[in-house]
């Protein structure tokens, strides 16, 4: 194991696939000026040049319709990247309308090795309602998207080297919260399977279903909890498709369950994952499922507004508590 | 040159005929879903698509019979994808809007209005990618002009100097409105300037000179120069889309069916190739080519359920 920020990791991911396969591209507004304006791209510029590390001007939706033809004409792999999640906004016809239906559409005929990163998404550095959404539900919504959302460093590189293999699109969306944090990273050659959730803390009394920068809130509150539950903490990594085999898993084990997520709760990840434990594991629950979210209003800018809207550790830890009721 | 006047004549005639049996079709309740017919603007697809290769990649808009047909001859993989068969170009899953040929260049039909633009852009991003000649094209309308999309792409693809052909297939209206009242401008080919590259204005139904502005440009992109744009003027003779109400001025639409028809013009101007007697003999080739079209496209089998739950896990 080595120790690499995130950033890193997942950029050690864009240099070993873009070595491994010349179909693989990089394009993005600034990703050829000083490595991106995250330094998300050090050093891939100097290695494979301008034809593959694409910088371009501020055109989302030209530029995805860029990668959409260049996935159509040559099977080529373009790794899309928005500055911000939310600006892809902009390029939502090409996102929703072309890249998730190309293959349906065109009559299986159509591959669409497209990702679509979402970067820097998420609350908390108070860059308000246009620079803080979570977007992730989305494009789980959209029938031909698989989606991803990593925590760590070694699960933001395993999981963008599968990404880019995967023949379907996927959505890779990131939270600028673990960007500069380290962690450690497998040495040498190693993915992360798309499908498969991961086991952050066993526990035997209560299920914390959790994702993205929600992981860090969600141990805190397990731990803080200690003395009175034991939580078994899930982070589960891909959004589409669900790793249900692991989350039916651990509620048989515990009957109780928490999804905690920074996004709001309407039509979410959260209520999703609750809707498929009621209906693959009814006879599993002991209380019903509850979910720990963001609140339904566009991030204000003020820390105390901030605060009160975005999903916190006191949040997690309620909601632990009423699912525990009667145990 | 005889040759290719007549291979004009004869494919403009072919998708005339498919589009009037589309109609026919439709009328009677056969065919489904949108249809949006391209009679009057034959010559813009035959022009353009004869100065093309096969590795050349084309993407096209929501009126894509034409482009379709002129790119890879395909009459019998549109005619069945019309009718959603499995014998269909897209196997039936895509329809009217959604053609697709690989092996042809023919990356796709698109059902919103100015999303090829963009993809095509793609397309001549990747030829120049893997160091081919190929070029992308888009045919997109007036209407799509006034698109972000078209912007973007012009821009972008001037900056990295990409073998892209803009297609502006203008027939003078977008859906029901018309270009005057949606355009600031009607010299779209003034964009090409704005976004310093050349581009040319043509008759769009004078399928000789389409065919001459396509060449030209074609060299121009091939040679490694950049983007390229043709404001092609036509007349779309047929309503938006089905058998809806059209309000525009009937005289206008005798004009481009009558003196300014695309085959009209080209056999009064060569008499000597296009006498009476040839053109009853071509006349029935492509109906023939049409009809047999329309017969194996009614009699093919629809899409196997079975294989498309297993291909998309549904």
């Amino acid at each position: 194991m080595k120790n690499l920020t995130y950033i890193d990791a997942v950029c050690e991911a864009l240099n070993e696939e873009m070595t491994r396969d010349e179909k693989v591209f990089f394009i993005g507004e600034d990703v050829d000026v000083d490595g991106g304006v995250w330094n998300e791209g050090v050093g891939l510029l100097e290695k494979f040049g301008p034809n593959r590390v694409v910088g371009t001007p501020i055109s989302e939706a030209g530029y995805t319709g860029l990668a959409v033809g260049a996935a159509l004409a040559e099977e080529l792999r373009p790794v899309v990247e928005f500055m911000y999640g939310d600006f892809i906004h902009c390029a939502m016809d090409q996102v929703a309308d072309q890249v998730a239906k190309a293959r349906l559409m065109f009559g299986n005929q159509a591959k669409m090795p497209v990702v679509l990163r979402l970067c820097a998404c998420g609350v908390g550095t108070r860059e308000a309602a246009q620079h803080s959404q979570q977007l992730e539900a989305w494009f789980a919504h959209l029938p031909g998207f698989k989606v991803v959302m990593p925590s760590t460093p070694e699960d933001g590189k395993g999981l963008m080297k599968s990404a880019i293999r995967d023949d379907e699109p996927v959505v890779f969306v990131e939270c600028r919260n673990v960007y500069y944090k380290e962690g450690p990273v497998p040495e040498g050659e190693y993915t992360i399977p798309i499908g498969k959730a991961k086991l952050l803390r066993p526990g035997k009394d209560v299920t914390l279903l959790t994702y993205g920068y929600a992981c860090v809130h969600s141990m805190t509150a397990a731990e803080n909890l200690a003395g009175e539950m034991d939580v078994e903490v899930i982070d589960l990594r891909t959004l589409k498709p669900l790793d249900m085999e692991m989350i039916l898993e651990s509620v048989k084990k515990t009957g109780r369950v928490v999804v905690a997520q920074e996004a709001p709760g309407m039509c979410s990840i959260g209520s999703e994952v609750i809707k498929r434990i009621v209906d693959e594991g009814f006879d599993y629950l002991d209380a019903p499922p509850v979910l720990a979210c963001g609140k339904d209003v566009p991030i204000p800018f003020a820390e105390e507004l901030e605060d009160y809207a975005t999903l916190s550790v006191k949040d997690i830890e309620d909601a632990l508590k009423k699912a525990a009721i009667g145990l | 040159m005889k040759d290719q006047l007549i291979g004009f004549w004869k494919w403009m005639r072919i998708i005339r005929y498919f589009e009037e049996s589309a109609k026919e079709l439709y009328r009677a309740g056969k065919l489904k879903g949108a249809l949006h017919l391209s009679i009057g603007q034959e010559a813009v697809p035959v022009g353009v698509c004869a100065a093309l290769r096969d590795d050349d990649k084309v993407l096209s808009t929501h009126r894509s019979h034409g482009h379709y047909i002129g790119k890879t001859h395909d009459v019998n993989g549109a005619f069945a994808e019309l009718l959603g068969r499995a014998t269909g170009c897209s196997r039936g899953f895509g329809g009217s809007m959604h053609m697709f040929n690989r092996e042809k260049g023919f990356l796709g039909s698109n059902g919103i209005v100015g999303a090829g633009i963009p993809i095509a852009m793609g397309a001549a991003f990747a030829q120049k990618y893997k160091g081919s000649d190929g070029i992308g094209v888009t045919f997109f309308g007036d209407g799509a002009a006034n698109q972000g999309t078209l912007h973007e792409t012009l821009n972008l693809s001037s900056l990295k100097r990409l073998p892209l052909l803009a297609v502006c297939e203008n027939n003078g209206v977008a859906a029901t409105t018309l270009t005057a009242r949606s355009t600031a401008h009607q010299n779209r080919q003034l964009l090409a300037q704005a976004y310093d590259f050349p581009g040319e204005m043509v008759d769009g139904n004078d399928v000789e000179a389409v065919y001459a502005a396509a060449v030209k440009a074609v060299k121009h992109i091939r040679s490694g120069k950049g983007p390229y744009l043709l404001d092609i003027r036509t007349y779309r003779c047929e309503p938006h889309c089905g058998i809806i109400r059209d309000t525009r001025d009937k005289s206008i639409r005798d004009y481009y069916l009558g003196e300014h028809d695309c085959m009209k013009m080209l056999a009064k101007k060569y008499p000597r190739i296009f006498t009476a007697k040839t053109l009853e003999k071509l006349e029935a080739e492509a109906r023939a080519v049409v009809d047999t079209a329309c017969e194996l496209a009614q009699a093919a089998p629809t899409p196997d359920l079975e294989q498309f739950k297993v291909d998309f896990g549904v």
